[in-house]
């Protein structure tokens, strides 16, 4: 079993954010950097798999500057055999540019499974999984919260609005994964020195084309917010006025 | 004028709300560029032609509809396939889907076949010269991002309930059209559509959300949250990652970074703190109401109205007091 798990590194999102005075990026300043949730999931995935099948190896593959090489790090110490950075600059917010270079990497790797998070906590598009699959005209299901192989034949279950999907496929394929699925593992110490010794190899990217750009970022308003109706029970009939005379829902 | 292009989403032979949504925002884009046509395509099982009207009330000029028996269910590769070759011979500028369950795993294939990108997740949009401009919320809802897509066709995915439906009636013309591939040729094939038991509405169409958190102490008194869903007639009942993770509500009920954004028109949180987390999941309602016996929880910083107090005395009143606004 050979999978590959493409991982991006993102801020902290429990951080306060502020816009560069380009107004069209992050202020760096205080940034402190991780693996995307759904990535980390989707790591986690592969790592049993592959330990389940009893052989094989995970490959760690990132798109984006030398900070990369951290996060890919904290891949192998969790586990992964071997780490790729495909190097650019910056990564761009067009996820079709961002999986015509992971295509590339992945066309000719003979992986069993390609693995995504269903969506990366920065640009929270969730196009890149789908996208690379299309372009190496692989099956693929996105957003799956359970899995099972046997037989070169997956079956994945992906939960839709107030239902959920059972979905067949053969065996290579792309998925990505959702929550709740599994829950990463830490690094041990043992991971972590070993992760020193491990490959990481640094190509550039072959990014495609970049036709979808940043004009500016902002913000969101700040929520006038904070107006406490009152205090216990009693507060209930004035707030019940105050949604059908001034909110207007009710 | 060129027309513009909108996927029509269905589930079990009955349009979905977004499919309203893409035909509006064609209908907008049409209109905003000197009139032309609204092309939807839709696809199901034999029958599903007899809601090509429906989607001429949203202002659909032109219904191309799929129908095999094949199409049942979902089925990724000839969905993508269709609408793919329907958008490449189409000539269209711009062509809309939403940002669905369905739509998320649709869009993304679709545009690849194209071999163009795709603005994902917009919630607002608008039509500049050749390109499109839209907002787009990112790094959990935390920043707005403002991008152009250029390039023809521009393919956008809309937030769903981010643009309102609007009727703009006329009488659509139909024309049957084929799979561009046999749906059993499919290599991904949805097997079973099962729906989720107890979800009568669901978190991205209901008007009105009460959702509770960890305040609520023990998954059985998550009856005062339904009590209150119910008093309102239009409700979903959410929850927060806290209470997911401890069993109480299915994961699917999840509103915030890691599960559902919803923005309905009014969410009324019980028992929630207000962790980032599930901020990101719903700071964009209309209106916020928090209930907490915290007056410093960070809910109340976003809430437009907030009671201090025990989530089990409040609730029960405010239940009786919207059953009586709501006479019933």
């Amino acid at each position: 079993m050979k999978i590959a798990v493409c991982i991006k590194r993102v801020p902290e999102m429990e951080l306060r954010f502020s816009i560069a005075s380009d107004r069209k990026s992050l202020d760096q300043t205080g940034l402190k950097y991780e693996i995307s949730d759904f990535d980390g999931y989707a790591l986690e995935v592969a790592l049993q798999l592959v330990e389940k099948a009893g052989s094989g190896e995970v490959v760690a593959i990132s798109v984006g500057p030398d900070g990369v090489q951290e996060t890919l790090r904290k891949a192998l110490a969790m586990g992964a055999a071997r780490a790729v950075q495909l190097k650019a600059d910056h990564v761009p917010f067009d996820g079709f540019a961002t999986a015509t270079a992971l295509a590339a990497e992945l066309k000719a790797g003979g992986y069993d499974l390609l693995l995504f998070g269903r969506m990366a906590a920065d640009t929270a598009s969730g196009i890149v999984g789908p996208m690379t699959a299309e372009l190496l005209d692989l099956p693929c299901v996105t957003a799956i919260s359970h899995l099972e192989l046997a037989g070169g034949r997956g079956t994945a279950r992906r939960d839709l609005e107030g239902a959920s999907e059972t979905v067949q496929f053969p065996l290579p394929a792309v998925l990505t994964i959702d929550e709740g699925i599994a829950r990463p593992r830490l690094a041990t110490l043992k991971g972590i020195m070993a992760a020193k010794k491990k490959p990481l190899d640094v190509r550039p990217a072959q990014l495609g084309k970049v036709s979808l750009t940043v004009e500016s970022m902002a913000l969101p308003p700040e929520r006038a917010g904070g107006k406490i109706v009152g205090e216990g029970p009693d507060a209930v009939p004035e707030l019940v006025r105050l949604l059908r005379t001034e909110a207007k829902v009710l | 004028m060129g027309a513009t292009f909108a996927f029509a989403e269905s589930r079990d032979g009955a349009l979905r709300k977004v499919a309203f949504e893409t035909v509006t925002a064609a209908r907008r884009t049409a209109d905003g560029s000197g009139g032309g046509e609204v092309h939807a395509l839709l696809l199901g099982a034999p029958g599903i032609a007899a809601k090509a009207e429906e989607l001429g009330r949203y202002g659909a000029d032109l219904v191309i509809v799929v129908e095999d028996p094949g199409l049942e269910r979902y089925s990724p590769e000839v969905f993508a396939a269709s609408a793919a070759e329907r958008i490449r011979t189409g000539g269209y500028r711009a062509a809309f889907f939403s940002a669905s369950a369905q739509g998320r795993d649709l869009a993304p294939r679709t545009a690849a076949r194209l071999g163009v990108s795709l603005a994902s997740d917009v919630t607002e949009f608008e039509m500049r010269g050749d390109a499109v401009v839209v907002r787009h919320p990112a790094y959990t809802g935390k920043v707005i991002a403002t991008m152009r897509l250029a390039g023809a066709p521009a393919v956008v995915s809309l937030r769903p309930g981010a643009i309102a439906a609007v009727e703009q009636a006329r009488s659509p013309r139909v024309e049957q059209a084929a799979p561009a591939m046999a749906p059993s040729a499919a290599r991904v094939v949805v097997t079973e559509t099962s729906q989720r038991a107890g979800a009568k509405l669901d978190l991205g169409e209901a008007p009105v959300i009460v959702s509770g958190g960890r305040g609520l102490r023990a998954a059985e008194n998550f009856k005062l949250v339904e009590d209150l869903a119910a008093a309102f007639g239009n409700a979903a009942v959410g929850a927060t990652r806290a209470v997911t993770d401890d069993g109480w509500r299915p994961a699917t009920d999840q509103i915030g970074q890691t599960g559902r954004v919803v923005s309905p028109e009014l969410y009324v949180a019980v028992g929630i703190s207000g962790a980032i987390q599930h901020l990101a999941g719903m700071r964009t309602a209309k209106t916020i109401v928090a209930i907490n016996k915290d007056k410093d929880a960070p809910i109340f910083k976003i809430a437009d109205y907030g009671i201090v107090g025990d989530v089990f005395e409040v609730v029960p009143r405010l239940t009786e007091e919207v059953r009586k606004a709501r006479g019933h």
